[in-house]
């Protein structure tokens, strides 16, 4: 049977059960409880009068505002590109020369062009452009297919080796792999080619091997990189006489180079990012240069 | 351990055994090259350990009718035992793939060890293999002790509890092949789901049976939120899982629900596995062991009634308010916040229920860090719902959704309220269970809870802090209308809360292992072990038959 006792404590009466030795009082429900449920409850009755709320059938109560989420977007990005619009007019009509020249317009492109860089290219480039083992350092001078904004922004919209039909194209033979050059020979480029950037390697390397490395070079490899080995621009070839290196400069490293051949892979972007968006980006890249030591 | 299962039982017993390696091996032959006949392999060996557990005491005396004035304890101790291996090693991978965020590298070159499949390994360990094996293990001795009823019978609470965990291994192990339904908390695939729906059906018959067989007129409120909590899980697992699978020799199904209705059903499976997995499950938890740790009387019996009707009702429509600003029509949206805030009153009043049953204990709150861990859970567990409710709202949803302050809210959830509940819970009841005056080692519980107490909070505080910097980072504009931050602007801010939450979840991990030993330890040392109480047993039964009492 039920026996209600009186808590202590608290003065209120239990409920009279008991489980297991626990037992409930029997206070009753603070009015706060009432009064928050109550608040609440009149807020929702609120909003669904104010929001679209309640279905009705194939339709739905749309709420006395009228707000609907898809016309609330729609109208945003409306007013954003409206608000955007007195400048990206003017980087769509003008030339790159005129844009640059323009401080204000520069400012625009140094801002927007840093946040596009790091969602778009960050990935293989770094998020400040200085490049990573087999993608280029974009932060130099040295620019495997013209560094002009024009070139950038072309590079940009077809890719390199990529599937756009105006794709970009280059292929570094595998001299080694592919039994053009014998072992020996390709030692002997590889000290060339080293010479060329960096003298400190004459130590190491025997002069004759470097003489004998020239003349298979200008036989062999000059048709891409250039009588002076600066590369060449329209084919993609890179200057081996500065210090920029997309795989490694050392001896290990071009050798393998050599040996193996370089295809790069450049997706493009013609498809992803708007005219305005690449032209940005050149301008972007354009501005970051400093020159390649 | 399963000494009390009677000759009959021992019986059924192997044919259930047998019928569950037939099926392993079914899956196993017809599954050929799938990844499936791991699994089918792994049911077959599990089934196999089965059947010599039962033949090593097939031929023992059978149980005499004496343990029938005592309740049935043996799936409680070992089901507390399983819920401590799971949060060990659920919180260690849990903190590995913290790490991982941090430091990418931090893992083995295997596809088994890649964030997308470890993540879910760690959820599934702590939510389902700790929390759900904590639920188990209690739900079965609160039910029994509240109902002054012994449970029905030897068998089908070991078939519950040891089915379940059959079911988080193959959730685990799946994982780990790659075997996934991209369900958040429902990943695992066909086989498994159907295998659970069968543990859990036998599950929630246990408790109508004993509740049925009940010497107490009324049934206690903790049973309530209990029964919620298993009919409610029984509802979404089957709906949100409705899938065809491939064939019946391969892991992969397809869900019945596409696009987003699929998306739909899977919130509202999710949220509401957060309200009756982790909300009622571990309420019923807390409305039996914080009154008898604290040695108080509930509050309140109106206010734990309310708040029961309140959250089961509530819940069921707040699961939109995952989806704010997608596809999801907006009137569903729009029901899905203004029932989330409503929710609030109900999960407040459950809260303070809780923190006002302790009125009149402040002094064992001070003395006794058991029951400070159940009183932290009961703070933790208003603030959660308190940010709940206001995450829900569609405006502050805008800037919160998807970032770590999402991340932050469910460990607030799980870390402060959850876990400290249930070894608040698991504290009182080891000793009981094992018969021992108290704890190997009380320094330690102090030792556990302030460290799990520690790292919570620097956890919540750094996913605070990443997920309010991440969202304003992504809706900064500079003044050309444009972007200011690219995303990877905004993963360099968030390293420094990466590496402090991945030291808060140590601090948690290390608190795990402390709280593992402890209690291995007062299972293992026998010294002081206490008689047997008189009040701790059920009701005789008279002739054999349980005979229900008249309601009042």
């Amino acid at each position: 049977m039920a026996v209600e006792e009186r808590d202590n404590y608290t003065g209120y009466l239990t409920t009279g059960h008991e489980w297991n030795g626990i037992k409930e009082l029997n206070t009753p429900v603070p009015r706060a409880v009432y009064f928050f449920l109550l608040i609440a409850f009149v807020f929702s009755v609120g909003y669904w009068v104010l929001m679209p709320a309640w279905p009705l059938g194939v339709s739905y109560t749309k709420g006395l505002l009228g707000l609907d989420q898809h016309n609330i977007v729609r109208d945003s990005l409306k007013r954003a590109a409206l608000g955007r619009s007195a400048w990206t007019k003017q980087i769509e009509a003008k030339s790159y020369q005129e844009i640059q020249a323009d401080p204000a317009l520069m400012k625009i492109a140094r801002q927007t062009g840093r946040t596009l860089f790091g969602d778009n290219c960050s990935v293989c480039h770094g998020l400040y452009a200085q490049g990573g083992h087999g993608f280029p350092n974009l932060t130099t001078t040295s620019w495997l297919w013209g560094g002009n904004p024009e070139a950038i922004a072309e590079t940009i919209r077809v890719g390199i080796n990529s599937a756009h039909p105006d794709s970009r194209t280059s292929q570094m033979p595998a001299f080694g792999h592919d039994q053009i050059l014998q072992s020996a020979d390709v030692d002997k480029v590889v000290a060339f080619v080293r010479s060329l950037s960096d003298p400190s390697t004459a130590k190491t390397t025997k002069p004759r091997d470097v003489d004998a490395g020239k003349e298979i070079f200008a036989t062999n490899c000059t048709a891409c990189h250039g009588e002076d080995a600066k590369g060449r621009s329209d084919v993609g070839a890179p200057n081996l006489t500065d210090k920029f290196w997309i795989y490694g400069g050392d001896a290990q490293t071009i050798t393998n180079t050599l040996w193996n051949g370089r295809q790069g892979h450049m997706p493009s972007w013609e498809g992803r990012l708007t005219p305005l968006d690449r032209k940005i980006l050149a301008l972007y890249l354009f501005d970051q240069r400093v020159p390649t030591p | 351990m399963i000494g009390q299962l009677t000759k009959a039982e021992r019986q059924y017993a192997l044919l259930i055994l047998l019928g569950i390696g037939l099926c392993g091996l079914i899956l196993g032959i017809a599954s050929k090259d799938d990844p499936l006949g791991i699994h089918g392999a792994l049911i077959g060996i599990a089934a196999l350990a089965g059947v010599f557990k039962v033949i090593s005491i097939y031929y023992d005396p059978e149980p005499d009718d004496e343990r029938l004035t005592r309740y049935y304890d043996d799936p409680t101790k070992f089901g507390i035992i399983l819920a401590m291996i799971w949060a060990v090693f659920g919180l260690f991978i849990g903190d590995w793939v913290a790490w991982l965020l941090v430091k990418p590298d931090f893992t083995f070159d295997a596809g088994w060890a890649s964030f997308g499949r470890l993540r879910p390994v760690h959820t599934t360990s702590v939510l389902f293999g700790f929390g759900g094996n904590a639920l188990i293990a209690t739900s079965y001795y609160v039910l029994q002790r509240t109902s002054r009823a012994r449970l029905p019978d030897q068998l089908s609470p070991w078939f519950v509890l040891l089915g379940y965990n059959l079911f988080c291994v193959l959730a685990v192990t799946g994982y780990m092949m790659g075997i996934t339904q991209s369900k958040e908390y429902a990943e695992p695939e066909w086989y498994a789901d159907i295998w659970l729906l069968v543990v859990w059906v036998v599950y929630f018959a246990i408790y109508l049976r004993t509740l049925a067989r009940r010497k107490e007129p009324h049934i206690y409120v903790a049973n309530w939120y209990y029964m919620a909590f298993i009919l409610v899980i029984a509802i979404l697992h089957i709906v949100n899982n409705l899938a065809v699978p491939v064939s019946f020799g391969s892991a992969k199904s397809y869900s019945l629900f596409s696009g987003v209705q699929d998306a739909m059903t899977e919130w509202w499976y999710g949220h509401n596995a957060v309200a009756f997995f982790l909300t009622a499950g571990f309420l019923g938890m807390m409305y039996y062991f914080v009154p008898v740790r604290a040695g108080r009387p509930i509050y309140s019996y109106r206010m734990s009634i309310i708040s029961f009707w309140g959250i089961t009702f509530f819940y069921m429509w707040a699961g939109s308010h995952h989806l704010h600003y997608t596809a999801l029509p907006q009137w569903v949206q729009t029901l899905g916040m203004t029932f989330s805030l409503m929710l609030l009153i109900p999960s407040w009043a459950s809260a303070a229920n809780a923190l006002l049953t302790l009125n009149g204990a402040w002094d064992k709150v001070r003395d006794d860090a058991t029951l400070r861990f159940m009183m932290v859970a009961a703070v933790f567990y208003g603030i959660t719902t308190f940010e709940g409710s206001f995450l829900a709202i569609r405006s502050v949803n805008s800037l919160s959704h998807y970032t770590d302050w999402t991340v932050g809210h469910v460990h607030a959830g799980a870390l402060g309220w959850v876990a400290m509940i249930t070894f608040g819970s698991i504290y009182t009841i080891v000793p009981w269970l094992w018969k021992r005056d108290r704890m190997y080692s009380p320094r330690l519980v102090e030792v556990h809870f302030w460290l799990a107490l520690a790292g919570a909070v620097v956890y919540v505080f750094a996913m605070w802090n990443s997920g309010i910097i991440q969202g304003l980072m992504w809706r900064t504009y500079n003044e050309s209308g444009t972007l200011a931050y690219s995303f990877v602007d905004s993963l360099i801010a968030m390293r420094p809360y990466y590496i402090a939450r991945a030291i808060g979840g140590l601090l948690f991990l290390i608190g795990g292992i402390v709280g593992a030993y402890n209690i291995w330890m007062t299972i293992k040392t026998e010294s002081k072990v206490l008689p047997e109480s008189g009040a701790d047993a059920p009701e005789p039964v008279l002739g054999g038959e349980a005979v229900l009492q008249p309601g009042e």
